[in-house]
């Protein structure tokens, strides 16, 4: 049906796909899931209750997430060229990928840390433990399903923000999605691209719940 | 000198603008290898006053001495250090829903820098004394409450604490099964020669392993003594009821008139959240009390309530509707008066 050509195409654009939502999961984890962990801690009736530093990041993360991402995509563009020396391509989507995704990610977290029993974090403070202890050993462990939930739904939001960043030359499937069946008519890539997005999209989500109820030993 | 002085101890919680004194000019002392019983209705202040001896509460004012250090003087890092040797349990259990029976022991050991083994091997000793041998591997889960609460007592004893409290530890238990948990803490008191504070709402629970007992009646310990002589010859009102342990049983009264009286029933999930009140608030129309009564049905705590609903049958019908969504039992207890 296709040339050897768009094949290959195709196939860049899977692996461009999956390099973009990957490493942007990784690293909105790597600031949303401490941001996260101090909108935990710090709200009222935390570990460590402080109103200011929460309403501030608490404040930050309402801003960012209310920004459209395709708005985001736009106004990121100075540091994203700043940062990575260019504005389009695989890498470059990655930037504000990860701004977006940060807060979301630390509200994933904090919301899954809250549903932590506070009578077993008691019981830790009443064995001796530190907050730190606390946070490593008993909130982290016993959220660790929700947490992994709130992951798979980041990825797949992630994948989606993804293939939208081509509408500016984002790279991946998304780029192939506009500039061959938007711009050029030619519905059979787009709708092969559509399907492929699907595809990805059901593997992490089927995966993710999977391993999800596969750690929880609440009911067994 | 008592392992457990407590001095002039005042505790106040502000809510809503309003100052609640949870705890007024207690003192108390506790020697060393009691078990020392702390009882009252639900709301004087009991699970306050235990939770201030580890200091999971700091009073406002007064003084707690555990083996005459005085609480208040510690950092925090010497505090933790401390609560090594205070192990408490819970009415909920508070199990880490997430870790095995085994590893639940260990984990006091493993906050205090225990290396595995050793603490896996102490463990087992524990859970050889509370019977749980076989089951070290199997997850909170898929254990009974009672045996729940006896891998708690593991837990809370991997330290070799001087002290257990136990904060309503029985109450989410049948009686047989109430039974063994308090045989097993009377066992422990006179193996370890550990002392214990048994915080109850239940005169039985004293009466079956206490020695001494403290009454708390909103905020104030009312009456305390040897627990034969408070039993024989109580001095307050409150330690008479709490004696007579009467059921309460309250015949609705006919003269309140409505047409409408259905029953409810809370079971222990439902009653974390006040529904009358979320009802009457909703609807904007009062509801008619006639009736309130608790009782043990097959070891769960059930709470039975007779509601007189108002006489509009739209409301009735939207208020039984918003009672069933809560996940209560409803049924009608006579139409007309």
């Amino acid at each position: 049906m296709f040339d050897q050509k768009i094949v290959g195409m195709l196939l860049e654009g899977i692996r461009d796909t999956l390099y973009m939502t990957l490493v942007s999961t990784l690293l909105g984890y790597a600031v949303g899931l401490p941001l996260g962990i101090v909108l935990n801690v710090t709200r009222t009736g935390g570990l460590k209750p402080n109103r200011v530093v929460y309403r501030i990041l608490d404040i930050f993360c309402n801003i960012i997430r209310s920004v459209p991402f395709l708005i985001l995509l736009i106004l990121l563009i100075p540091f994203t060229r700043a940062l990575v020396g260019q504005s389009y391509g695989s890498t470059a989507t990655i930037v504000p990928l990860v701004v977006c995704a940060a807060p979301y990610i630390a509200r994933m977290v904090e919301s899954a840390l809250n549903e932590v029993d506070p009578g077993v974090i008691e019981a830790a403070r009443a064995m001796g433990a530190s907050n730190m202890q606390i946070i490593l050993k008993v909130l982290m462990v016993e959220a660790k399903t929700s947490l992994v939930t709130g992951a798979t739904i980041t990825t797949g939001v992630l994948l989606g923000y993804s293939a939208m960043s081509g509408t500016v030359g984002g790279g991946g499937l998304g780029d192939i999605a506009v500039r061959y069946g938007y711009y050029r008519w030619q519905t059979d890539i787009m709708i092969v691209t559509v399907a492929l997005l699907i595809i990805i999209f059901q593997i992490i989500q089927n995966l993710g719940m999977k391993l999800a109820t596969g750690i929880d030993h609440r009911k067994k | 000198m008592g392992i457990i002085e407590i001095r002039n101890l005042t505790k106040k919680f502000e809510a809503g603008g309003h100052v609640i004194t949870a705890l007024n000019d207690v003192n108390l002392s506790i020697k060393k290898g009691e078990i020392y019983g702390i009882i009252g209705m639900s709301g004087a202040g009991k699970s306050t006053l235990v939770r201030t001896i580890n200091y999971l509460e700091i009073p406002n004012e007064g003084r707690v001495l555990i083996d005459d250090v005085d609480l208040s003087k510690l950092t925090e890092k010497e505090l933790r250090i401390k609560r090594r040797d205070i192990g408490m349990i819970f009415q909920g259990f508070n199990l880490l829903e997430q870790r095995n029976v085994i590893d639940n022991v260990c984990f006091p050991l493993e906050i205090a820098g225990m290396s595995r083994k050793k603490a896996r091997a102490k463990a087992r000793e524990l859970l050889e004394t509370v019977n749980l041998a076989d089951k070290e591997k199997v997850y909170p889960s898929q254990l009974s409450g009672g045996q729940k609460q006896r891998v708690a007592i593991a837990r809370a004893l991997a330290t070799n604490p001087g002290i257990l409290l136990c904060d309503e530890a029985t109450s989410a238990l049948d009686p047989q099964t109430t039974e063994s948990i308090l045989s097993l803490l009377k066992e422990i008191n006179e193996k370890l020669d550990i002392t214990i504070v048994v915080i109850t709402h239940q005169m039985s629970v004293i009466t079956d392993i206490c020695t001494r007992v403290a009454i708390i009646e909103n905020g104030r310990l009312v009456e305390e003594g040897p627990v034969e002589e408070v039993f024989d010859s109580p001095k307050t009102d409150i330690a008479r009821e709490l004696i007579a342990n009467k059921q309460n049983t309250y015949s609705p009264v006919e003269s309140l008139k409505s047409n409408k009286v259905i029953r409810i029933v809370f079971s222990e999930n439902s009653s974390f959240e006040p529904v009358v009140a979320n009802l009457i608030l909703k609807f904007n129309t009062p509801v008619n009390i006639m009736g309130a009564d608790t009782r043990n049905v097959g070891g769960k705590a059930k709470g039975e309530m007779l509601l007189g609903l108002p006489d509009d049958e739209d409301i009735q019908r939207s208020m039984i509707a918003y009672l069933k969504d809560r996940g209560l039992s409803v049924s009608e207890v006579r139409e007309g008066v």
